[in-house]
């Protein structure tokens, strides 16, 4: 069912400059060519009636309810699939139309149950509209002939319902599963009376090839496919835009209420960066944010082994701020600080790095970047400019050849890999785009239904640097550098001292192949086709900057983009895939130890200035601590006080049991959440949180995208994040004193240049905006640095590859690398709380057949993982997927212990952790490890301790 | 000196014992020490003759049939080697009057050659056409098709030059030529015989709109019930590719043509070509909805010409003899020669090809002998499972495409079925609006739907009949509305079309759905 807001035009939008005038009833209309009839006459609100047409899908032509009479055309034509024509007369209603209408319908429901009144739809199903538009009033056929009415409800799917007894067969969910998701796992089967939906090979829902994107519910225009929240509530009376919270695609969507009952999320067809389409975890997995675990109290304790204490707001913000005042009386301003969260809003982590730096007066603030996208801020910045992508999603549909490197998509920003999988299958103008994936395992998209990578380059983990490398050596040594882009954009001193270094032998594929692995010849053609396949774009994540090098790769990939034109403009560009939410919006708040708002350097003085001025606080030139210096610093008794929002580095951090051993050196660390997370197990306050669904504010999403998060529901707890900050700082002795989130956002765009135009009216009015946004680009910048980078010439910078220092021996010959999966998301705090872990419960270790072999591992082997920095034990799944030597797993759980295995390693730029390549031994075992069982025991007592809290009195 | 023997291989003839037949001669031969070639030809057209054996006798070509194999020691002991007299001797089959009055061309050397000879085929006039073609530019071809009057022979007799011309005109860097060989209506068989017993001229006619059109791969789309056309058209394609004309240099020309055959997986659907392209692209046989056409966006979304077996081996003799020659074959918009196939209720059932022009009577009673079974014909059904039915009062419609839809019916594929006295027109009714349920694709509503409802309103009627006909005026009325929701509301012809021989049979044969006279 789609949106209780939202119209359909019965065909997709088409884009093209010529229009055409044609008459409908009479009525002129102007469309542009190509748009089809039935469109046409809906924009001038004359609807005719559809029922298998949809305009998020391509006509199809079957439910015949749309005929028309065209004056000159014989017979009477499917207004979806016929396109208008210049002085085309269409009638749309008389009494023929009428009959062949009303016959269609008849057969409709000589083949429906008659329960409208007990149905799910009821009140917003389309077919039970259509008998009204077309005026059935007796289905002459009876009810007893031949008839789909006892076919058994497939209810096997956690969110949604299939229930093939009010199937139209109009196959929208079927096009939905292909069009819009593309993954292809609905199709019909069988022919004429017996065609039915199945879902792969006519199995169940949930055993079947499905993602649970829901496109397929919500094109259905029956109840046939309906959540399940929706069977059981009702339908919703209102409905509000906001922003998903999980991965950096930012997909707009509808939360529709029942007063502040949250009936569904449908993915909001206006939406700029998903146009109507959602994943499974930003549709369905909503229902942490009603889970019993959210803790809707404030608590305290002097340790942390103590119970916790239930207190009043006052109480507890009171306590905050003597314990941080008196750790500076004691250790010195510099003894605490605060992390943000890429789960927070813009106005949280700016109201965040506000206190930090104007209240606790020091600069110790950093965010959950640091341990991702830190190096992708560090490598554009220092080549292109600016510390961003440089396109936005809908530039993938310009592109020919699409590069992806370290990145997941179909996983990870599942939404958009539906968009780019649209660009590898069409056959338009440009014929599909051609796909050159580098990643040590084969990713779903290296080969899936309809889309088959033409290169897929499986380096080993640690050298994209090396690869990188070897594919502008190719480029330059094969003449294919865009000479005049290069002359014309990029810093000529800078470019030749790079040429030589790169054209050197060493950084040949040929040299390069016995650290990447990758054959020469497969690097040559794939840089072949990056450089001269026409409008050529990188799409990256994790997998690039996680590293030793992550900077260096990011660096890199700037210096291929540059070397061939490929920036600044549509369908190229540079793009990393943000993992959350709000990475890129917790970077560009100035979350960041030397960085204020806008990645300004705090050393810079007119930008202090400006800053101290508004804020009437002197503050800091100096540089403060970053996360892994925090936790150094807490071993080294420096550190003490910590306030920590929405992250969890007690989960997310590498090195588990350094980590933990720093926060057990703390004295107050203040976390404020939804739920006692890994790390409010070392907390000594608990400040309750709110879920994106209790406040307002914006997100921006991996293509700079600022869009609204809107309160639907009021915080259980009281307050919004933002809120609780001001309460702190207000406690503190800073004053804050703003009333709404939208005064946050006024007065980030009075400080931050690319913030300038934004506003939350603006946003609201626009739907979204993409930053920069100022008096040049009133609207925002969907593509940047156009026409001349935003530092002025582009700079390419010598990359030279160096090997990690975790390499492989005799004790670890196995590289383990990480990653997430589909319907699990980050440390899995909000996704491990709903229904999702139906498709995965456990986190699981990928090891190649070859591999296993070796070490007698079986699939559902419980097997070790040792590493240089510790152990843990995980079940086995033997699996082509993974090249020989190389093991993976995800981090969703916090009992795998993922991180106990990473290392230290670090960028050496920024310190995002080197999560990607850990040396490891596989071996069998029978019992889990003694960090897990340590971790086991520690976790049930500190659940004992918040069941066994003392209530307020 | 050794002598050249004809048996056929055809399908017809192969269901009939032609391969034992064939066996049987060559045993008798070598065993009797005679030196004899047995070449296995396509059929005459002469069903029940079949198994017929030709053989080259010092007077001739001197046919016998139906020859069983148990025939054959008698035909050797009677001298059949030098054509002599015997109970199954036919004489010449050029002069049997079945014969003699057909105006072949399109098939004027199935049954006469060995099929899959490349020799055989240059010696009786084949690659004439192409010859002819490779001398001209590609608009004159197109321009020579389309002034011979030739139309879609799979049934909607679409001009082929103005498809041709479409495609033509079509921008593309690719272009494709797909032969619709899905022959699926009930009663026709002349694709099978022709892709049996003269597989080149489809090549050779394909090739040409290859040319014409500027395509370089080519499809034939073959119904999967045909085993031996599949083998015909495997043989003959590597036999081309090994002479020169298929492949990167087609005769010379510096062009390249690639072909290969396709099977269908058994749905008559697939032989409307749009579902076909669907099935060849490898999806679900399902409708796609036109605009676009096949001509500007077909298969693989490329500019495609769609033809039928029937019309692609007309090609060639259009080259041949010129679009006047052919042209002045039959009469109105019906121009050429139709290969019409004669089946059912009939004592003469086979192929004829005529030109445009002779009545059904005629077909059924000069050429058909009247009914196998004696008894007057009753019904005709022309064109296939959606074809009308027709009653004796319109016999004597000429075989013209305008002169059919004039009376409601259609020639389609130029199959004939007819029905004696004993046939109870409901029940045909109800098989026509099951067939269209069967073979649905079940994509548009009207056919989904409509067509099983269509076959419980006629089962209503029918059961109705001995009720004394209490609801048979709402019934009726009801099989009315849902035929024109039907025509009017389907998306291809298959839904459209369906209501044809329903509606005939209700208009036509009344007294079968009238109540019986209750005594």
């Amino acid at each position: 069912m789609r949106s209780i807001a939202e119209s359909d035009l019965g065909t997709p939008a088409v884009r093209s400059a010529k229009s055409v005038t044609l008459t409908i009833d009479g009525f002129a209309v102007d469309v542009a060519e190509g748009t089809s009839v039935l469109r046409a006459a809906a924009t001038i609100g004359i609807n005719i009636p559809k029922l298998c047409a949809s305009d998020m899908l391509d006509a199809f032509g079957s439910c015949r309810l749309c005929l028309v009479q065209i004056e000159g055309m014989k017979g009477y034509p499917a207004s979806c699939t016929t396109p208008v024509a210049a002085g085309m007369k269409v009638t749309t209603q008389n009494a023929k139309l009428g009959d062949l209408r009303r016959g269609v319908m008849e057969l409709y429901i000589s083949d429906h149950p008659l329960d409208c009144l007990t149905c799910t739809a009821n009140g917003h199903c389309e077919l039970q509209d259509m008998a009204g538009a077309v005026g059935l009033r007796e289905v002459r056929y009876g009810y007893a002939g031949e008839n789909h009415l006892d076919v058994k409800k497939d209810e096997s799917n956690p969110y949604f319902t299939f229930d093939p007894s009010k199937c139209i067969v109009c196959s929208r969910c079927v096009r939905a599963c292909e069009d819009v998701q593309g993954t292809f796992a609905l199709t019909i089967q069988g022919r004429g009376f017996a065609s039915k939906v199945a879902a792969s090979q006519d199995e169940s829902f949930l055993e079947s090839e499905c993602v649970s994107c829901g496109a397929c519910v919500q094109a259905c225009p029956t109840a046939t496919l309906s959540e399940k929240s929706l069977i059981a509530m009702g339908q919703a009376e209102h409905s509000i835009v906001t922003t998903c919270a999980y991965c950096g695609v930012g997909c707009s969507f509808r939360a529709e209420m029942r007063g502040e009952q949250l009936v569904r999320m449908v993915p909001n067809k206006d939406g700029h960066a998903n146009h109507g389409h959602s994943c499974v975890k930003g549709r369905f997995a909503i229902g942490y944010a009603t889970h019993p675990d959210r803790i809707t109290t404030p608590m305290i304790r002097a340790k942390i082994s103590d119970p916790w204490r239930e207190v009043s707001w006052e109480e507890a913000i009171g306590h905050v701020a003597a314990e941080f005042k008196r750790i500076q009386a004691k250790y010195g301003k510099f003894a605490i600080g605060g992390i943000t969260s890429s789960r927070c809003t813009n106005e949280e982590t700016y109201l965040v790095q506000k206190l930090v730096r104007a209240g606790f007066g020091n600069n110790n603030v950093d965010t959950c970047a640091r341990v991702c996208h830190s190096p992708t801020g560090y490598g554009l910045k220092n080549t292109i400019g600016e510390s961003a992508g440089t396109q936005d999603f809908d530039s993938v549909e310009q592109c020919d050849v699409i590069l992806i490197i370290g990145a997941n998509p179909t996983d990870a920003h599942p939404v958009f890999a539906s968009q780019m999988k649209r660009r590898l299958r069409e056959e338009n103008g440009r014929g599909r785009a051609k796909l050159i994936i580098a990643d040590p395992r084969r990713i779903d998209l290296v080969r899936t239904p309809h889309v088959v990578a033409d290169h897929h380059l499986p380096l080993r983990p640690g050298t994209n640097v090396a690869l990188l490398n070897s594919l502008a050596h190719v480029i330059v040594d094969e003449g294919l550098v865009d000479d005049a882009f290069v002359a014309a954009r990029c810093e000529d001193e800078a470019f030749h001292k790079w040429k030589k270094f790169i054209a050197e032998p060493r950084n040949s594929p040929e040299s390069m192949e016995s650290a990447t692995a990758v054959p020469a010849a497969q690097v040559r053609a794939a840089a072949r086709l990056y450089a001269t396949g026409g409008n050529a774009a990188i799409y990256y994540g994790l997998g690039v900057t996680e590293h030793a090098q992550g900077s260096t790769a990011v660096m890199a990939i700037a210096n291929l983009a540059m070397l061939t034109g490929n920036i600044g403009r549509a369908g190229v560009g540079v793009n990393p895939l943000r993992g959350q939410n709000n990475v890129q919006g917790s970077c560009d708040m100035g979350s960041f130890p030397h960085e204020f708002p806008g990645y300004r350097h705090v050393s810079d003085d007119a930008v202090r200035a400006s800053f101290e001025q508004a804020w009437g606080v002197n503050l800091l030139d100096e540089p403060g601590l970053r996360i892994p210096n925090m936790f150094d610093a807490a071993l080294d008794g420096e550190f003490m006080g910590l306030y920590i929002e929405g992250e969890d580095i007690g989960q997310s951090d590498p090195n588990t049991q350094h980590v933990t051993a720093a926060m057990s050196a703390m004295e107050c660390i203040v976390v404020q959440d939804l739920f006692l997370n890994e790390t409010a197990k070392f907390a000594h306050v608990f400040l309750p949180g709110s879920s994106f669904l209790e406040k307002d504010g914006t997100f921006t999403n991996a293509e700079r995208r600022v869009s609204p998060v809107r309160k639907v529901m009021r915080p259980p707890a009281g307050y919004a994040d933002w809120e609780i900050t001001q309460l702190i700082s207000n406690a503190m002795g800073y004053a804050m004193n703003y009333t709404h989130a939208s005064q946050i956002m006024d007065e980030i765009a009075r400080l931050t240049p690319t913030f300038k135009g934004i506003s939350f009216a603006k946003i609201d009015d626009l739907g979204s905006i993409q930053w920069p946004c100022n008096d040049a680009h009133p609207q925002g910048t969907p593509t940047m640095h156009v026409g001349e980078f935003v530092r002025g010439k582009g700079r390419f910078l010598v990359t030279e590859y160096v090997p990690t220092t975790e390499r492989v021996n005799a004790k670890y010959p196995l590289i383990l690398t990480t990653g997430r999966i589909l319907s699990q998301y980050n440390v899995g705090a909000q996704t491990r709380r709903t229904e999702n872990v139906q498709w995965h419960s456990e986190d699981i270790l990928e090891i190649h057949p070859h591999d296993a072999e070796e070490r007698g591992v079986k699939d559902g082997d419980w097997v070790g993982i040792h590493s240089r920095a510790g152990e843990t034990v995980l079940h086995a799944k033997v699996s082509e997927r993974m090249q020989p030597g190389i093991v993976y797993t995800t981090f969703h759980f916090p009992g795998s212990g993922a991180n106990v295995i990473t290392t230290e390693n670090s960028d050496w730029a920024t310190n995002c952790p080197e999560y990607k390549v850990t040396a490891v031994q596989v071996a069998r075992v029978s019992q889990p490890s003694e960090w897990q069982k340590r971790h086991e025991a520690n976790d049930r007592q500190q659940q004992e301790l918040l069941e066994h809290a003392i209530p307020a009195k | 000196m050794s002598t050249d023997v004809y048996v056929s291989r055809d399908a017809s003839a192969l269901a009939v014992g032609a391969e034992a037949t064939a066996r049987a001669i060559a045993t008798e031969a070598e065993n009797r020490g005679i030196d004899m070639r047995i070449i296995r030809n396509g059929s005459r057209g002469m069903f029940w003759l079949e198994p017929l054996v030709e053989i080259v006798a010092p007077a001739g070509r001197i046919a016998y049939g139906p020859v069983r194999a148990s025939d054959v020691p008698g035909l050797f002991d009677a001298g059949f080697v030098d054509g002599n007299a015997h109970a199954l001797r036919l004489g010449a089959i050029e002069q049997n009057a079945f014969f003699s009055k057909q105006e072949r061309l399109t098939f004027a050397r199935v049954g006469v050659t060995d099929p899959l000879s490349t020799q055989d085929y240059e010696a009786h006039g084949g690659l004439r056409g192409m010859r002819r073609a490779l001398g001209m530019g590609s608009a004159d071809i197109v321009r020579e098709v389309t002034e011979s009057g030739l139309r879609g022979r799979g049934g909607a007799a679409f001009p082929a030059g103005i498809k041709w011309q479409t495609v033509q005109d079509t921008k593309s860097t690719q272009k494709y030529i797909v032969c619709n060989a899905d022959e699926g209506d009930s009663g026709t068989f002349s694709d099978r015989m022709l892709m049996e017993g003269d597989p080149f001229v489809l090549i050779e006619g394909m090739t040409i709109a290859a040319l014409a059109v500027g395509a370089d791969r080519g499809y034939i789309y073959l119904r999967c019930e045909y085993p031996h056309a599949h083998a015909a058209l495997k043989q003959a394609i590597a036999s081309a590719y090994a002479a020169g004309w298929l492949g990167a240099d087609v005769h010379g020309s510096g062009k390249r043509f690639d072909l290969e055959v396709r099977l269908g997986a058994g749905a008559y659907i697939c032989g409307e070509e749009t579902s076909l392209l669907e099935s060849l692209e490898g999806r679900r046989g399902q409708i796609r909805f036109k605009p676009p056409l096949p001509a500007i966006k077909g298969l693989f979304g490329q500019p495609t010409v769609v033809n039928n077996v029937i019309t692609f081996a007309s090609v060639p003799i259009v080259l041949d003899k010129g679009a006047a020659f052919y042209r002045d074959f039959g009469l109105g918009r019906s121009r050429g020669t139709l290969p019409l196939q004669l089946a059912g209720n009939l004592k003469y059932c086979g192929l004829v090809e005529k030109a445009f022009g002779l009545t059904l009577r005629e077909l059924l009673y000069d050429y058909g002998g009247g009914s196998a079974t004696g008894r007057p014909i009753r019904a005709v059904q022309v064109g296939g499972p959606l074809g009308a039915y027709l009653p004796e009062s319109q016999f004597d419609t000429p075989i013209d495409y305008e002169a059919f839809a004039a009376i409601g019916a259609m020639l389609g594929h130029g199959g004939i079925v007819a029905f004696d006295d004993s046939v109870d027109m409901a029940e045909q009714a109800r098989f026509a609006m099951e067939f269209c349920a069967v073979e649905s694709c079940g994509k548009c509503t009207p056919c989904r739907i409509g067509s099983t409802r269509g076959v419980e309103v006629i089962d209503r009627i029918i059961a109705d009949k001995s009720r004394a006909g209490i609801d048979r005026g709402k019934n009726l009325a009801l099989l009315s509305d849902l035929c024109d929701t039907l025509r009017h509301g389907s998306l291809c012809a298959l839904g459209g079309l369906a209501p044809d021989p329903v509606r005939s049979a209700v208009q036509y044969f009344p007294e079968d759905f009238a109540p019986r006279t209750i005594a």
